[in-house]
């Protein structure tokens, strides 16, 4: 176990393009790394990616390992599963951190396997404790739990988190990271499914069921003008779009995206209410959500009654200049 | 073809509520249920046995009192449902409870497993991938859509932005959504059938055979160290104040929920 050494952060990308949730693994493995006095490690697995390795230097790991293939082209599991798992194998890092997307969530389970040590899914928030343990807190039970969880004697520690949770480090255009190649012996053996097809949608189906973020919006708002930067806030706070029943008959959203009790029910970890009064049939869709903040011109708006933060005012001049401050921070 | 679908039974998560008083979780009262994703994997097998010729075994790992989801597959339609049961394998985490239902499934044979993608109770989806992985077996995630064609498999593998379309050989893994599909109800003549005696067949490690070490919490490399509530849900705050100040309010209570 004392041979384990380094924080190592995989970086997803598909068709070259990087997914946020590995610059914000970057932040988060910076932070863990510091901690324990080690070298933070980035893990890159695609054909031709040069590119993607010169655009994560700017974010700060010591160290880039690359694996560079025509097979890994598009992922199929098994290739980035024996590329990721050769990686780990040769660097022997005390912490793994990948992506909980739904490539991460698949490509993690068997890398873990194959090396036979534990992994924590989902993760919303990491630390150090006093041993040098990783301590890998996640929700479980719907939300309505959430455990700690350490792997004592295994090594790495692997750990899936949630994208969208950790903060996105600056970024450094003088950073510079020593790079490696690691040679991975592929063969058409290890392409064992065989990609047919892959579409790009560009509105994927949502379920708003399913979204750990809400932004919601009632008749309030005004205008289905105004509903621009409901849309905003919700990209920007990686979350999706829903609203009262008044704004879907009002032809301002889809009805798949109505919550309440001809809609949906929902228990986002954040809903945010924007323009709704909180009528009762409203709030049984949304009253187990575990932040609520809702904004309302109107002081004694039913929705106060079931929020955690209320503001009273005008949507239309606090959403923008929230809107405003949040690109800032993401910046 | 032999299909094995494996099956948890679950707290309806939806209906557990937290004490208002304790700030514990209440489970007493809270319906078991077939865990949804599964119950779509159940159906899909179920359609690729009315249309082909085909096997269909329901598996589950848990506590005795599971064999309860095992009689709502036979009722749906399965042809055999198998209890994996022992004291010993109590406490595994996702990489002992995939190792007990490989080593299951190894008994079996089987030309195809669907999994649901993951339980509603754990949410980890690490244990489809991971019996694969014991098996040595191709293994396709997230799926949406199955159609079988001469000895393969045709899916619909899902990303947050979009779908591969991948042909995958038997024997294989296919972890399932349960948009897939809508489940069918059990018939009355088979609820009845499957709610006789004997007909859940009960494996406990004597049938297994799997060493100690790598049992329950003993074959589990990760423990949990703590668990805890969110807490009870005090009265929210009110500001009457300036959109400035408003924001402020704003980020800060994201910071602090970790959302941002």
């Amino acid at each position: 176990m004392k041979n384990y050494k380094g924080v190592l952060v995989y970086i997803e990308q598909r068709n070259q393009v990087i997914h946020n949730v590995g610059i914000e693994l970057l932040g988060e493995g910076k932070k863990l790394a510091e901690k324990l006095g080690v070298p933070l490690m980035a893990c890159v697995i695609g054909y031709q990616m040069d590119d993607v390795v010169h655009k994560i230097q700017a974010y700060g790991p010591d160290l880039i390992y690359k694996v560079d293939d025509l097979f890994l082209k598009t992922y199929v599991n098994e290739p980035y599963t024996k590329a990721l798992s050769t990686v780990i194998n040769k660097v022997k890092p005390e912490i793994v951190l990948i992506g909980a997307t739904s490539l991460g969530r698949d490509l993690a389970p068997r890398v873990s396997s194959r090396l036979h040590t534990g992994l924590t899914a989902d993760c919303t928030q990491l630390d150090i404790d006093d041993d040098r343990q990783l301590l890998m807190t996640r929700p479980a039970f719907g939300g309505n739990l959430m455990a700690t969880i350490i792997c004592p004697n295994h090594r790495p520690q692997m750990s899936s988190v949630r994208p969208g949770v950790m903060i996105k480090p600056e970024k450094n255009n003088n950073s510079h990271s020593t790079v490696i190649e690691v040679n991975v012996l592929l063969d058409e053996k290890d392409m064992n499914v065989e990609v047919l097809e892959e579409v790009k949608e560009e509105h994927a189906k949502i379920n708003i069921e399913e979204a750990n973020v809400l932004i919601s919006a009632g008749r309030g708002i005004g205008s289905k003008e105004n509903m621009k930067y409901i849309e905003t806030l919700a990209n920007l706070l990686t979350g999706e779009v829903s609203g009262t029943r008044a704004v879907v008959e009002n032809g301002w959203l889809d009805k798949e995206r109505q919550v309440g009790q001809t809609g949906k029910t929902v228990r986002p970890d954040l809903y945010f209410a924007c323009g709704i009064s909180g009528a009762i049939q409203h709030v049984s869709g949304m009253e187990d959500s575990n932040l609520v903040i809702a904004i309302n011109k109107n002081p004694s708006a039913a929705i106060f009654e079931v929020s955690d933060i209320g503001i009273v005012g005008d949507g239309s001049k606090v959403i923008p200049a929230l809107i405003k401050e949040l690109e800032n921070i993401r910046k | 073809m032999k299909i094995v679908v494996c099956v948890k039974q679950v707290p309806n998560t939806a209906d557990v509520r937290i004490d208002q008083t304790t700030g514990t979780m209440i489970r007493e009262g809270v319906e078991s249920i077939i865990n949804p994703d599964d119950l779509g994997g159940l159906e899909a097998a179920l359609r690729i046995k009315d249309q082909h010729k085909a096997e269909v075994i329901a598996l589950s790992m848990g506590p005795l009192q599971a064999d309860g989801a095992l009689r709502e597959c036979l009722a749906m339609g399965a042809d055999r449902a198998i209890l994996v049961s022992d004291r010993a394998f109590a406490g595994a985490d996702t990489w002992a409870t995939s190792y007990v239902l490989a080593k299951a499934i190894e008994k079996i044979d089987p030309d195809l497993i669907i999994a649901g993608r993951q339980a509603i109770d754990g949410d980890t989806a690490q244990v489809g991938p991971q019996i694969a992985e014991h098996l040595h077996l191709p293994s396709v995630a997230y799926v949406n859509q199955i159609k079988y064609d001469k000895q393969h498999f045709i899916v619909k593998r899902m990303f947050e932005d979009g779908y591969q379309k991948v042909k995958v050989k038997t024997p294989c893994l296919i972890t399932v959504l349960k948009e897939i599909n809508q489940p069918r109800y059990m018939r009355v003549q088979r609820i009845y059938n499957a709610f006789r005696e004997g007909l859940v067949e009960v494996w406990d490690n004597s049938n297994l055979k799997i060493e100690q070490e790598n049992l329950g919490l003993k074959g589990s490399p990760t423990r949990v160290k703590k668990s805890y509530t969110k807490g009870v849900k005090t009265a929210g705050k009110v500001f009457d104040v300036n959109p400035k100040e408003a924001v402020q309010i704003i980020v800060d209570k994201l910071k602090e929920s970790y959302i941002l």
